[in-house]
């Protein structure tokens, strides 16, 4: 017992995690997306060969700014949100399961899927489109880890603020990122995909975003990363079961 | 308590004075409608609780902002800017605001059809005389309508500001009417798309994100497909790229149609592509109908 509370993740609350993440349409929907990235790579591929522009925008437009976040928002809610809807998270927390432990551990299979899901389709739809620039798919299989951690962390947080953990996700990622973002260019200071194409730009040597600091991308995504898990540990620690609206 | 001293039963049933309902009973037809109206009032939270309210109320002022502002530029500048149309198409509106309708109909085709199938309240509709085909094509109305209150409502917007504009009232009439039956023909689909996702799954989060997903990344993948096809001359591989998202499918048959100015960089050219972006529409809508009924058939009561 005493080593296990001092790991930083827990086996069987891991274990548990895999099996919600799996459980019914969930993953389903999150073996689709990577397959839709890279039959998309390969049409690409097909129709223009090895092309700078293409490859870019593809690799941004849908994989860092879509698949990514999407990955990360089915991957989270699919830990936390259900067993709170269900109250069955009462007998997880009953455990002497220190509640730290069962954030960092869930977030560790939400990091796994954005591993699988994420980050190694990206690299491998980068070599797919540019075989001849590594760099490249590289850059964007670091930038999809580092901000799906970042989403991660975020939508496991807005997971035990809210039960609407989903919509209000979803509603950060689209009008604040992907609608405002598009029209405003001073949400790049505060949007996790900017942060993260900021990466890519400096791995992969491309020209995403510009006049974002890259010392600031990166610091703002280690402080979204710990902050948010920090957060989620806390609020677990005093959670208190609600009844639906 | 029944039996007296001498064993016979003495039971009475007393007639406390309370009344049976004596009025009209109404008949299918009435339940079919007061259950539309229901759920087209709870897709905008109207009778549910105020929380409820301000998401779809959020999304359907923002929806209307981008009309109201081009209606004021258009009504104020239009003779500095030289302006003798509406600046944003009545067909491309829809395309420019997809995020925001993708978002509505992610969020409420759950909370109508999810919530019946989680909380076993379709066991209480399916023991009323209600037929369970009705109750799928009314739930399916009701979003349907809601989701065409949402497009048209600021095209219906860009429309009188466009009159009030003086701009010529009937072309502006054939347009909109061309923009109105976009926007059914985009509701219709929307709704049949979401409502399916929905009722494969219980979970309210699992099906806002499923939605999304499948309109989401269609979107993406058709405009990234679409900018690439023109840009190496391929127009044939994005015309039928189009037809994988309900957007662009419904902009295309807009186009085929009506001949509206191009919102997509491969928009259907030719007759033969535009019968085939109508019979894509046709068959995507009663499909989704058959796959919701075969769904529905399998819900125990």
């Amino acid at each position: 017992m005493s080593t296990s509370s001092r790991a930083p993740v827990h086996p069987t609350v891991v274990r548990l995690g895999v099996r919600s993440v799996f459980g019914r349409w969930r993953g389903v929907l999150l073996f689709a997306l990577p397959v839709v990235l890279l039959a998309l790579a390969v049409l690409v591929r097909v129709l223009v060969g090895q092309d700078r522009l293409a490859a870019q925008s593809t690799l941004y437009g849908l994989g860092l700014v879509v698949i990514t976040p999407l990955v990360a928002l089915l991957a989270t809610s699919g830990l936390l949100a259900p067993e709170i809807d269900d109250g069955s998270i009462a007998y997880l927390l009953a455990t002497p399961v220190p509640r730290w432990q069962i954030v960092t551990s869930k977030l560790v299979v939400a990091l796994g899927c954005v591993v699988a899901f994420a980050a190694v389709p990206m690299l491998v739809a980068g070599l797919v489109l540019r075989s001849d620039d590594p760099t490249l798919a590289l850059g964007f299989g670091l930038g999809a880890l580092a901000g799906g951690a970042a989403y991660c962390a975020v939508f496991a947080w807005l997971s035990v603020l809210t039960r609407h953990a989903i919509v209000v996700g979803l509603i950060y990622l689209l009008i604040w990122e992907g609608l405002l973002g598009g029209l405003l260019a001073g949400i790049r200071w505060l949007s996790i995909s900017r942060w993260s194409a900021e990466l890519v730009d400096r791995v992969g040597g491309v020209f995403l975003v510009d006049d974002l600091p890259a010392a600031y991308a990166v610091v703002a995504l280690v402080v979204v990363i710990v902050l948010a898990t920090w957060r989620t540990g806390v609020r677990l620690r005093a959670f208190n079961l609600t009844g639906d609206e | 308590m029944a039996d007296s001293s001498d064993g016979r039963p003495s039971g009475v049933i007393h007639d406390l004075g309370y009344r049976p309902y004596a009025g009209p009973r109404l008949g299918g037809r009435e339940i079919a409608w007061s259950f539309f109206v229901t759920g087209l009032r709870n897709t905008f939270g109207l009778g549910r609780s105020g929380r409820s309210k301000v998401l779809p109320m959020t999304l359907f002022a923002m929806m209307l902002l981008p009309a109201l502002i081009l209606v004021g530029v258009l009504v104020q500048a239009k003779d500095v800017l030289g302006l003798d149309a509406q600046i944003v198409s009545y067909s491309t509106y829809p395309l420019t605001t997809q995020l925001l309708i993708s978002v509505f109909v992610a969020a409420q085709a759950p909370a109508l059809i999810s919530r019946d199938l989680r909380f076993r309240s379709i066991t209480l509709y399916l023991a009323r005389p209600m037929p369970r085909t009705v109750y799928v094509l009314v739930r399916l109305a009701s979003l349907a309508a809601a989701t065409l209150v949402l497009i048209g409502v600021p095209l219906l917007l860009l429309y009188l500001g466009g009159l009030l504009a003086d701009l010529p009232a009937g072309r502006e009439t054939g347009r909109f009417l061309g923009g109105m039956l976009g926007a059914v023909l985009l509701a219709l689909l929307l709704s049949c798309l979401s409502a399916l996702v929905a009722a494969l799954t219980v979970r309210r989060g699992l099906a806002v994100a499923g939605v999304i997903v499948v309109l989401l990344v269609s979107y993406t993948v058709v405009t990234t497909v679409q900018g690439i096809a023109v840009g190496t001359g391929h127009p044939r591989v994005g015309e039928v790229a189009g037809l994988f998202s309900p957007f662009t499918l419904v902009n295309g048959v807009q186009r085929a149609l009506f001949d509206v100015p191009r919102a997509t960089p491969t928009p259907p050219a030719g007759a033969a592509m535009g019968a085939l972006y109508v019979a894509v529409v046709v068959l995507v809508v009663a499909g989704s109908v058959a796959a919701l009924l075969a769904r529905y058939r399998r819900v125990s009561p």
